[in-house]
């Protein structure tokens, strides 16, 4: 890839009259000598795939099979019928989107992972909600798919994507940063814009940790999710507005970096603090692998 | 770079609810089957470290054997795999063990075919579905399944490597990466090649051919992934 920082990004897309998605696209298929139609066909399935998952778990509730978490996304659904939700309807709709399909993960359910299996309701319930607000066609959704990949692939390779390395900014953060991004450029906003609502999203989640109850993909993965699509909705409306990241994006991805590096084991996906370890949390450990049985030493989400 | 491209960002497409715990561990049950390259009818597989403590809540086990059926990540069979694979005459014995020195998400599979061969495959879910594979019946080897694999048993002799890649060199088949282990000097051996492109069957039958060439085994998972 031609690009390895957020500035580098601004850069390239600047110089060649391109969007951060169409760069993307262009450097993939050159990196894996597939042309930029099949790449794209690639990428459209994913995002069926998404939209399915959105789908699944909004009317019927979706049990884990854990059966400790399930139907939150029908909750939320059912009550913004009311019409009092105190966000307005349509971030109460990525919300209920963004539960739905961590709730699909958590039964097992198909999904993509975005940038991970733990982070996968973040990108879709922001992307699907406002397609259906802004009429958007599906190809245009596809390629803000391409443009949160190469927020994502910068994160990534410059400091970490899974729980387990960085904890849960690293995960949850790295997708509200991705679908921020994404957001801000299908809306029309420039590159520039698109990277300063990633380290405006960024910011937000530094130093949240990866405390997993029972060491499973589910308390608090879910309702985090639900938020992280709430939180990106803000950062691509500040950014389109006008406001800058005063700390370059880039400086903010290297601070995730410092701290999670910095963050103990037992907050990165171990399950040995946190919530994990509270009373409440002790207790349905207990429950799940009955007594005897030791503390799992990290979940998966990675 | 750790990640290569965007899909390694946007994907895998699987089924939940942990890309390490889950689509990674399918990915190294699929792996097996292709090297074991048979149904097998015995499989036991014993999980390490993370994998042993959490299996039963992320599907883990059933991962596995969705990979040992051949299913994709995001093959919705994987939930109900380990009765399918049973109802197909697979034998599954499941076991946990601790081994310090292997990575958190390990698992090793001994996979056996009725009065044939037995193969004992080694591998690691290393985060967002990625994996390695670490060990095949006793050597210590390293590869990804990101690029199709060409792995070669053979006795320990001057000139093997060469020969294998000159064969592959003239079949247009490119190689990205290779690990070579012995069981001691003149002993056993083996050539792991990972390749850009798939290796032609009429390629493979010249490497067996070769003196001191006892196996060879071709596994692509990448036709049928991004």
């Amino acid at each position: 890839m031609k690009f390895q920082t957020l500035a580098q990004l601004v850069d390239i897309c600047r110089e060649d009259g391109v969007t951060i998605g169409q760069l993307m696209l262009s450097e993939q298929a050159k990196e894996t000598g597939k042309s930029e139609e099949e790449t794209f066909r690639l990428m459209a399935d994913y995002y069926n795939i998404m939209k399915e998952a959105v789908h699944r778990g909004i009317h019927e509730p979706v049990p884990s099979r854990s059966g400790l978490t399930g139907g939150d996304a029908v909750r939320v659904t059912d009550y913004m019928g009311s019409g009092v939700t105190s966000l307005g309807a349509e971030a109460c709709t990525a919300l209920a989107y963004a539960l739905s399909v961590s709730e699909v993960n958590a039964s097992m359910g198909r999904i993509v992972a975005t940038p991970t299996a733990g982070s996968c309701g973040i990108i879709p319930g922001v992307f699907v909600s406002s397609q259906e607000r802004f009429q958007w066609d599906d190809d245009h959704l596809v390629m803000g798919l391409f443009a949160a990949g190469a927020i994502g692939y910068v994160i990534a390779n410059n400091s970490f994507i899974s729980g387990a390395e960085g904890g849960c900014q690293a995960e949850v953060g790295s997708a509200i940063g991705m679908a921020a991004g994404a957001l801000t450029e299908l809306r029309g906003g420039t590159p520039e814009q698109a990277v300063h609502a990633v380290g405006l999203a960024l910011k937000n989640s530094l130093g949240l940790i990866c405390d997993p109850v029972g060491g499973l993909v589910e308390i608090p993965c879910i309702v985090r999710n639900g938020f992280g699509a709430v939180t990106a909705l803000a950062a691509a409306d500040m950014a389109l507005a006008g406001v800058r990241s005063a700390i370059p994006s880039d400086e903010v991805v290297e601070v995730m970096l410092e701290v999670g590096t910095a963050m103990p084991a037992k907050h990165r996906e171990t399950a040995k603090g946190g919530l994990a370890q509270t009373p409440t949390g002790k207790k349905i450990l207990k429950d799940l692998y009955g007594k005897g049985s030791k503390k799992p030493k990290k979940d998966g989400n990675q | 770079m750790r990640f290569k491209d965007v899909f390694s960002i946007i994907g895998p497409s699987m089924v939940g609810p942990s890309s390490s715990h889950t689509a990674g561990a399918v990915r190294i049950g699929r792996a097996a089957r292709r090297i074991f390259g048979a149904f097998p009818d015995q499989a036991e597989i014993v999980f390490y470290g993370s994998f042993a403590e959490t299996y039963r809540g992320h599907g883990t086990d059933l991962a596995v054997v969705g990979g040992l059926m051949d299913y994709a990540t995001d093959d919705i069979r994987i939930r109900s795999s380990m009765a399918l694979a049973e109802e197909a005459g697979m034998r599954l014995k499941f076991k946990t063990a601790q081994n310090a020195a292997y990575h958190p998400n390990t698992v090793m599979l001994k996979l056996k075919k009725h009065g044939g061969r037995e193969d004992i495959i080694l591998g690691a879910s290393i985060g967002g579905g990625n994996v390695e594979l670490l060990g095949i019946n006793g050597f210590d080897v390293k590869f990804t399944m990101n690029y199709p694999v060409l792995i070669v048993f053979h006795k320990d002799t001057p000139g093997m490597v060469a020969h294998i890649s000159r064969i592959l060199g003239e079949g247009g088949v490119n190689i990205g990466y290779m690990d070579v282990d012995r069981k001691g000097r003149g002993g056993e051996a083996v050539t792991v090649v990972e390749t850009d492109e798939a290796v032609p069957e009429e390629r493979m039958d010249v490497i067996r051919s070769l003196s001191y060439v006892h196996r060879v085994v071709f596994a692509d998972l990448t036709s049928e992934e991004a």
